[in-house]
């Protein structure tokens, strides 16, 4: 700096000048900078540590391994996997199979949870005291330790698979699975499949146009009888057509006893079954509770209000107060789905080949790439939050109060 | 603002942490010495090779290994702390410098050497994968297994070993793994599979736990080869050595005939060859970091290998395994020891 030029100041003419250290917006400044120094300093020695460490035990960092054969099988998985399939598959099949078991414990859970959530208020004694009995159990007790109950259940009451129970429609069931009919790949079924696409489409196109209708106040049509004809009839008549009739044109394979085990047809594992019985079980303890609480706290004035008008207790239920109760169910019951979504990872403990057990056994013990694989089982477990969070989001904006 | 300074203290730790980059790296030895307790990763419970008692005091095969390492660093056998590992943890655990030494009945294979980050020190157990099933089933060999469910732990060679064995011979099965021993053994006695496979020595182990242990039988065939052997993490080499020359420590004491009871009497020899392994001439001890009676120290605490072998998996044990391969070269086994000199 120049001699002679002028000195700048804070607050010229304006009282004392205040030196710069004193002024409250600077001091912020210097402390969010140290502190972002501080957090990133932190992330540069964390980083650092991992390079040296790395290099220090001679494993190279990259994903190339995704690619190459991996030498184990894995039983059960929705998208097949064999022995010489790549490791990137086998993760692929472990996430196949994370998301099925989710999935089918989302859809069991919420019923569940909405049954057992209105039977707490019901006004039967004995139908809520068992509501309650079962939330209080369900929902202090470990998941871990309920998952290994039911595992042990499942395995302990069936018997082996020469005694299998036969189960009306072709099903058999033992401690190795429940065993029942699946179709063999044949034109007629992937007409089936098309068909079944092209009708649920129709059918949404259909409420959709009703919908509109209705709100234009014309009348609206008959969807609960028209639904289940266009569903059953459009995937038959595309086999008729492509097959030219309907007699052989749908081949299946029935399961039946084979050597040691049953065979044919599709196995639901007892592994399988345990879980998404644990999980559904677990998780429909809270979604009741969040039911309940979604319920009682629509006002009492609403009820009245509705029956002042006339209605019956259905339409009430209907029409006033589960609108307004969803709009209190909906987030927490996100945060559910969540918990039952990560908890799924339990599997390793009963034998189910999910993520988590293919990805940290198997192919981390044979890759040696501990870091990769991890960061990608979070990922990918992240990835499944987000959406998940975004679709409730989505519903959740959909059911709020429109405030005109 | 009474935080202002402790806050700015901890920035500047923080800062000259990072300015300081990697940690320091003392070697593994020191860091034991330093610590005054050796960390060894062990199996969670199988019989014979490392199980805690109701005492929580642990014994077997494997942790007599970690005993006479100690006792060669510290002249004491139970400076130890053992870490329960299961098959899919223990690499991971040995990668990021939660143990030592990792002495938990592990299979050595190349990919162990390369890709996963351990080095193998030297071979204490010669196992091989075998079949169990049970007898009622009336399966004679392995090749008969065609269709079968077989329960098998995750994350380990038994896994791959089973699925090499059957794609070689063109047959057909459904693996049911599991994330530990434990489950693996409970599931096939609760007859989730028709086979259990795994080392041998484990399958003998295992079955002393099951509802029936006659009725279970194991098959003649073995299909792979398993050499169990003490692993540390790559890059000391002091640590290896001294890890591995521990072993060969107690399989040359057996082959001098030096045993827990003899010990003493062996020292006052004037055999050379017993005076330079014990210690009393030279600075063999020394010359890897121990002290010069390292050998002493880890007779007099857990005997020789044929010891160690007989008290936990011989004949004076519940196993009664017997020595096969795992006998000294000079008596029809694979156990051999360079010279120490």
């Amino acid at each position: 700096m120049k001699a002679g030029k002028p000195v700048r100041t804070y607050g010229q003419g304006r009282g004392p000048a205040i030196a710069w250290w004193g002024n409250p917006a600077a001091r912020a400044l210097i402390w969010q900078a140290l502190l972002a120094i501080a957090v990133i300093s932190l992330f540069v020695w964390a980083g650092r540590n991992v390079v040296t460490n790395l290099r220090a035990s001679h494993i190279t960092w990259g994903f190339g391994f995704l690619a190459e054969p991996a030498s184990f099988d894995i039983t059960g998985s929705l998208i097949p996997f064999r022995a010489g399939d790549s490791y990137g598959r086998a993760l692929m099949a472990g996430f196949g199979n994370t998301l099925t078991a989710s999935l089918t414990a989302i859809v069991i859970a919420t019923a569940l949870g909405f049954v057992v959530g209105v039977a707490r208020l019901s006004n039967n004694a004995l139908v809520a005291r068992s509501a309650s009995a079962y939330v209080e159990v369900l929902r202090n007790t470990p998941l871990l330790l309920q998952l290994l109950v039911w595992y042990n259940v499942v395995l302990k009451a069936l018997p082996g698979p020469r005694q299998s129970i036969a189960l009306p429609g072709g099903l058999l069931l033992n401690n190795r699975g429940l065993y029942g009919p699946w179709p063999v790949e044949s034109p007629g079924w992937n007409a089936v499949g098309a068909g079944l696409l092209t009708a649920l489409g129709l059918c949404i196109g259909l409420a959709a146009w009703s919908a509109r209708r209705r709100r234009e106040g014309k009348a609206a049509l008959t969807l609960w009888a028209i639904a289940p004809a266009v569903l059953i009839c459009l995937p038959l008549a595309a086999a008729w057509l492509t097959a030219g009739s309907l007699v052989g044109a749908l081949p299946v394979t029935w399961p039946e006893l084979r050597g040691f085990n049953v065979g044919g047809g599709v196995t639901l594992l007892p592994e399988f079954v345990a879980l998404v019985l644990g999980l559904s079980l677990y998780t429909s303890a809270f979604i009741a509770e969040i039911v309940r609480s979604g319920v009682q706290a629509v006002p009492k004035g609403q009820r009245e209000a509705g029956r002042a008008l006339g209605l019956g207790e259905g339409p009430i239920l209907r029409l006033i107060v589960i609108p307004q109760a969803l709009r209190l169910i909906i987030p927490p019951l996100t945060g559910q789905y969540l918990n039952l979504t990560k908890n799924s990872s339990l599997a390793v403990a009963i034998g189910y080949p999910d993520l988590v057990s293919i990805g940290a056994g198997p192919v981390l013990q044979n890759t040696g790439q501990a870091l990769e694989v991890i960061s990608l089982i979070m990922l990918i477990y992240l990835g499944l939050s987000l959406l998940t969070a975004l679709l409730m989001n989505w519903w959740n904006a959909r059911m709020a109060l429109a405030e005109r | 603002m009474k935080r202002a300074p402790v806050l700015m203290a901890m920035t500047c730790g923080v800062i000259a942490a990072a300015a300081n980059g990697a940690p320091a790296s003392a070697g593994v030895l020191d860091q034991v010495k330093q610590r005054g307790e050796l960390i060894c990763g062990s199996n969670p419970g199988l019989a014979g090779f490392g199980v805690p008692d109701d005492k929580g005091k642990w014994t077997g095969f494997d942790v007599d290994y970690c005993r006479a390492i100690s006792a060669a660093i510290f002249g004491d056998p139970d400076k130890v702390k053992y870490v329960p590992l299961t098959a899919k943890d223990r690499f991971t655990a040995l990668q990021t410098g939660e143990i030592d030494v990792l002495v938990r009945n592990t299979t050595w294979t190349m990919t162990g050497d390369t890709a996963v980050g351990a080095s193998f020190t030297s071979i204490n157990f010669y196992d091989q994968q075998a079949f169990m099933v049970r007898a009622r089933l009336g399966v004679k060999s392995a090749l008969e297994l065609n269709g079968a469910e077989i329960c098998v732990q995750r994350g380990t060679t038994n896994e791959l070993n089973l699925a090499d064995f059957f794609r070689a011979h063109k047959m057909d099965y459904k693996p049911v793994a599991f994330g530990s021993a434990a489950e693996t053994v409970r599931a096939y006695d609760a007859h989730r599979c028709d086979v259990f496979t795994s080392d041998s020595s484990a399958l003998y182990a295992e079955r002393l736990r099951m509802t029936n242990p006659a009725e279970n039988i194991v098959l003649p065939e073995r299909i792979s080869r398993e050499p169990f052997a003490a692993a540390v993490r790559k890059g000391d080499g002091q640590w290896f050595d001294v890890v591995r020359w521990v072993g060969f420590g107690l399989v040359a004491a057996e082959e001098a005939g030096i045993t827990k009871a003899n010990v003493e009497e062996k020292r006052a020899s004037d055999n050379p060859e017993l005076r330079r392994m014990l210690g009393v001439d030279g600075k063999l001890g020394s010359g890897i970091g121990l002290p010069n009676e390292w050998l002493v120290n880890i007779v007099r605490a857990v005997g020789n290998y044929g010891e160690i072998y007989e008290r936990n998996l011989g004949e004076n044990s519940r196993l009664k395994i017997p020595r096969g391969q795992n006998n000294l070269w000079n008596k029809g086994g694979l156990m051999y020891a360079p010279p120490i000199r």
